[in-house]
């Protein structure tokens, strides 16, 4: 844990669609001002999880259990009206999809606006202005024209800079980013994550950023939560989790990556791959990655493993990488 | 702008070009502003009250300069009751479907949004009003109540607004799911806000194609009304003169032709601007 006060708690949380359960009551911690990661394939809950912190699942979906602590408030228990000034006011959401994410009907600085006017005891003209300095302070040209266009007027790249401004608009202590730059372009998705960076140093607040891109964990986190099948595998600072992740699954995720290390290019040589695949983790009764793991021992099949201290604020979920110690 | 549901709405000065260049919506408009003109100047054009006897009863049209319509049985002026007729009608239209679509709207978009329970128990009622054939249920209603143009203008409402309330689910149960929707949540934004502000103007371009058939209806529901003698008694419209001239038809055909060519030239306009406005505001008709 970083020295920094703890922002966000988590704390067992379980996510369900009717009688199956996904997120398996995980836990992990956001601290102030930091950027922590929630990397993990498709599929392993990091998304349902990102949206139970809200409480903004999908129909169908719900929390079965545990706490999310923050700022001294259980999120999943709050009520409704409670949590919804809370939402877009200290704790802010990026979707994924810059493109369907606006309204189509209303123009920028409007939809911008709106976010300040609900949270904020502003006049229309001093949220107007704010608008204005936000949209300066997203990077994007020209404010006072922008403002008054409509999503269609926009790229995809400034849409999500705008998502952003209007994320950031109550300036937030937590960002919740949902792959943010998955739907943009590499060269795109380098300057909307610089942004995000910038703003989190600027106004002090925490970014969850949700990904399964480790080459963007690696560049702009902090922290790294991995996640397989709907638990946490390990939790780790950036730099020990790169030099020497100690879950197998991380291990095989970061030998799976083609930007490992400088040479390694998948021209110069085979990716190494983790043969199997997520589903056999439906009916294991042990740690979920079993299955895959090239390393079990008779224990890993008996129950989840928990989450055990190996290093300093490096925790991983292995009963063969906790007995290494 | 709310051209679009799902794709980029079109600049303003594009959408204009596409009314003007849409002939059905520019030949419905031209006819629906004729009517609409002769309405509001009938007091002007035929001051007096439409239902005094005036002429000689029974004159042809072009028998009588003053009177170039002609008049009826009793010697009330044709056309003075066309365009008062007009006002009448279109009145009854305007307001009945408007009565509908906020019924309408409203169960739509209540149902659409919070689905679940409430949804189910809000179809089961549109189901429940959709058996029963809108003329009768009009007709029941203002049998029921005195027949004056505001028990009118309701009967027809409360019989008009299940097609309303479909077509206003319909559209909220797919855009609930939109992006821009858990967007507004994420912000904070309460229910009845994202239902307002968020969902409906991008559900609007369907209902506003509906709208003029549903004015369309209208009249002719109230006309129907009128013929049977079931309409308002104070007042003249198309469908009490066709009614006051039906037992005339072998002798004086034109008492019953005039107001029904102008009932069928007033629906026939909506349904051109229906038509057009569904053209236009289709997104694929857009991307040109």
């Amino acid at each position: 844990m970083s020295e920094n006060e703890t922002l966000l708690q988590v704390r067992d949380l379980a996510v369900g669609f009717g009688k199956t359960e996904v997120v398996h009551g995980i836990s992990f911690d956001v601290a102030a001002g930091e950027t922590m990661a929630l990397v993990g394939e498709s599929g392993c809950g990091k998304s349902l999880t990102a949206l139970a912190l809200m409480r903004l699942l999908p129909r169908g979906a719900s929390i079965r259990g545990g706490r999310v602590l923050f700022g001294g408030r259980d999120l999943a228990a709050l009520p409704e009206r409670a949590l919804r000034d809370l939402r877009g006011n200290e704790v802010s959401l990026i979707l994924q999809e810059p493109m369907t994410s606006l309204n189509p009907v209303l123009p920028i600085g409007r939809q911008i606006a709106e976010v300040l006017l609900r949270h904020k005891p502003m006049s229309r003209k001093q949220a107007w202005q704010r608008v204005l300095e936000l949209l300066a302070l997203v990077g994007i040209p020209e404010p006072q024209r922008r403002a008054r266009e409509f999503p269609h007027n926009f790229s995809g790249g400034m849409r999500q800079r705008a998502m952003i401004a209007m994320a950031v608009a109550c300036e937030p202590r937590l960002v919740i980013a949902d792959e943010p730059t998955t739907a943009l372009d590499v060269t795109i998705q380098a300057q909307v994550l610089d942004l995000l960076d910038d703003l989190r140093k600027t106004l002090s607040m925490a970014v969850l950023l949700i990904t399964h891109d480790l080459g963007v964990v690696a560049q702009w986190a902090d922290r790294v939560t991995v996640m397989y099948a709907g638990r946490v595998a390990e939790e780790a600072p950036v730099g020990p989790f790169f030099q020497a992740p100690r879950h197998p699954y991380a291990r095989g995720l970061l030998g799976a990556s083609v930007g490992e290390s400088g040479d390694a290019h998948y021209t110069t040589r085979r990716l190494a791959e983790i043969p199997g695949s997520v589903a056999s983790a439906a009916a294991e009764p042990g740690c979920p990655f079993a299955p895959r793991c090239p390393e079990t021992i008779p224990a890993c099949r008996v129950r989840p493993p928990s989450l055990e201290a190996v290093a300093a604020a490096h925790r991983v979920a292995c009963p063969v990488e906790v007995a290494k110690r | 702008m709310t051209a679009s549901a799902t794709g980029s709405a079109p600049p303003p000065g594009r959408l204009l070009r596409a009314f003007a260049r849409n002939p059905s919506f520019v030949a419905g408009s031209l006819i629906l502003l004729a009517v609409v003109a002769v309405a509001l100047l009938a007091p002007w054009l035929f001051p007096g009250d439409p239902q005094d006897m005036v002429a000689a009863p029974t004159l042809w049209p072009g028998q009588d300069p003053e009177f170039w319509l002609g008049s009826d049985s009793l010697g009330r002026d044709v056309a003075a009751g066309l365009a008062y007729g007009a006002r009448v009608s279109l009145a009854v239209g305007v307001t009945a479907a408007a009565l509908g679509l906020l019924i309408g709207a409203v169960v739509g978009a209540v149902g659409g949004y919070f689905g679940g329970r409430t949804d189910l128990v809000l179809v089961r009622l549109t189901e429940l009003f959709q058996t029963i054939p809108t003329f009768i249920l009009v007709i029941v209603i203002v049998a029921i109540g005195q027949p004056s143009a505001p028990v009118i203008v309701a009967a027809i409402g409360i019989a008009s607004w299940p097609t309303v309330a479909r077509l206003v689910r319909a559209q909220f149960r797919s855009l609930r799911e939109a992006d821009f929707v858990m967007a507004a949540r994420s912000l904070g934004y309460s229910d009845l806000r994202i239902i307002a502000q968020e969902i409906l103007p991008n559900a609007l371009p369907p209902v506003v194609v509906t709208t003029s058939v549903m004015v369309a209806n209208a009249i002719l529901t109230e006309a129907g009304l009128s013929f049977l003698g079931m309409g308002d008694p104070n007042l003249v419209s198309w469908g009490s003169m066709i009614g006051d001239g039906g037992p005339m038809l072998r002798t004086a055909w034109f008492l019953t032709a005039l107001p029904g060519a102008a009932i069928a030239v007033t629906v026939l306009s909506l349904n051109l601007v229906g038509d057009g406005l569904n053209d236009i505001l289709n997104p694929r008709s857009l991307q040109q």
